[in-house]
């Protein structure tokens, strides 16, 4: 039934003036008209049906919250229908539900292509980036939650700000001081060390990894795959002295850092930009050790 | 910030949906880990108890002494060495999993090591069929 309400009815509306023409005897114009309302009502039903199966629609079920409308306060799941086009995200369907059929369902959303890390969602079980999850890759119905382990502020928004706060406790900025002399002087990093921090560089600071992690769940201060992994970006940038490095690994190595991880690998299996970052944390694991191991 | 919602049990479950390979085996690991601890202490509270003819040379060269008809009458139920074959199945598990983490932490072959998994079960599978007639053999079922 909800079905009927979403799909768009202009075409059926169209058609409603032509039934109540010929005003003979018989049934009342009106008894025709709801007849072949019904009649219509069915074709569409077994349309809507047919549809389903051709996949043309999509069919979305989407986590529902406000906490400042009454009614609302309880969590539900939404069912949208929403025409499917081939080329189509979870961001689209999205954006398509929002602008069609309920303009209340909130969600971030910016770039639409990867690079603002402001869609991350918990899609089918898994977290994804809404704008770079094709619907056809997904099996139906689509179940769209947002990040697990993170307050919902509303709908799909969550709280990143204890994220943010992980990613800003590991100082992620250049901070050499030891510049190059000349005014223009460029500063230069070696092809092979610009190689060897190429995939760290890609974190687009959407959660995904963090909200997959459940050592993260389980621990509020554990610093987290992104931040961990923003430390491995500087720390192994050879532009920034010894000296900084043993200050990040000090970083590193305290009780909510690195030594958290137990490999689980599910950072790396949810990074949308293929940071093999259970590898990222593992070596900063390896340099830690091997900064506190003296053999004399 | 407005206030926000626990979302309870949609939470719990909802993350427990789709395991990936590393997760099923941190799991595994962690279980025969436990298992494994708990049957260290069983077996010490068996043996340690089974210790009462200490001394009596006479009752052990006769083979009546408690620790030698405990663990007779331990190896003689079926069940006991249905449970030796779980042992083994999660010793091996462990040990092998357990050298795919220590080669995880040493950074050898990370993109594999789903597939280390998934060589680790099978292996273990292997032993443990190939154990079962040498744990089986006369016990009267
Ligand atoms: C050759 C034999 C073994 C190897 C290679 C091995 C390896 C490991 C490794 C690498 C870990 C750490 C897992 C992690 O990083 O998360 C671990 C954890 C553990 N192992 Fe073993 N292990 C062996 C034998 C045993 C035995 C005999 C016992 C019990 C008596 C045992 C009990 C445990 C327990 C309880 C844990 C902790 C599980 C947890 O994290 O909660 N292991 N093992
Ligand atoms: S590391 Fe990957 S998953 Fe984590 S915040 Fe960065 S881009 Fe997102
Ligand atoms: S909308 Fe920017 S990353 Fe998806």
């Amino acid at each position: 039934m909800s079905t009927q309400q979403e799909q768009p009815t202009d075409a059926d509306d169209a058609g409603t003036g032509q039934a109540d023409d010929a005003a003979d005897a018989g049934p009342s114009p009106q008894d025709r008209r709801m007849d072949k309302k019904a009649d219509r009502r069915i074709e569409r039903e077994r349309a809507a049906g047919a549809t389903d199966a051709d996949a043309e629609t999509v069919h979305l079920k989407v986590f529902r919250y406000d906490p400042e409308v009454e009614g609302k306060q309880e969590p539900r799941f939404d069912d949208f229908h929403v025409p499917f086009e081939k080329g189509m995200t979870v961001l689209d369907a999205l954006i398509y539900a929002r602008d069609e059929f309920d303009p209340s369902l909130t969600f971030r959303h910016s770039c639409r292509q990867a690079v603002c890390g402001s869609d991350a969602f918990f899609v089918n079980g898994r977290q994804r980036l809404g704008c770079q999850t094709q619907i056809s890759d997904l099996d139906g119905p689509v179940r769209v939650e947002p990040l697990p382990h993170q307050d919902v502020v509303k709908d799909l928004v969550v709280d990143m700000e204890h994220f943010y706060e992980q990613m800003h406790a590991v100082e992620p900025y250049f901070q050499e001081e030891d510049l190059p002399d000349g005014d223009l002087e460029e500063q230069y990093q070696t092809r092979e060390n610009r190689e060897k921090v190429k995939m760290s560089t890609r974190c687009i600071w959407c959660g995904a990894c963090m909200s997959s992690c459940n050592i993260a769940a389980g621990d509020n201060e554990y610093l987290g795959p992104a931040a961990i992994n923003k430390a491995y970006r500087f720390a192994m940038d050879d532009r920034e002295g010894e000296e900084l490095k043993e200050h990040r690994l000090r970083i590193m190595e305290q009780e909510h850092g690195v030594w958290r991880c137990q490999t689980q690998f599910s950072c790396t299996e949810v990074c949308p930009k293929d940071i093999p970052l259970t590898e990222h944390i593992q070596e900063l694991k390896r340099e830690a050790v091997k900064k506190n191991l003296k053999f004399w | 910030m407005s206030e926000s919602y626990n979302r309870g049990l949609i939470e719990d479950f909802g993350r427990w949906r789709e395991f990936a390979p590393g997760m099923w085996a941190w799991i595994l690991h962690k279980f025969t880990g436990w298992i494994l601890i708990g049957y260290l202490f069983t077996h010490i509270a068996v043996l340690s108890n089974a210790l009462g003819a200490a001394g009596n040379e006479a009752k052990i060269a006769a083979g009546e002494d408690i620790y030698t008809t405990t663990l007779q009458g331990l190896e003689g139920l079926f069940l006991i060495r249905v449970l030796e074959v779980g042992l083994l199945a999660v010793a091996v598990f462990h040990i092998l999993n357990g050298v795919r983490l220590l080669m995880i932490d040493l950074g050898i072959g990370l993109e594999a090591q789903d597939k280390s998994f998934y060589i680790s079960l099978v292996v273990t599978a292997a032993i443990t069929v190939a154990s079962v007639p040498t744990f089986m053999t006369g016990v009267g079922a």
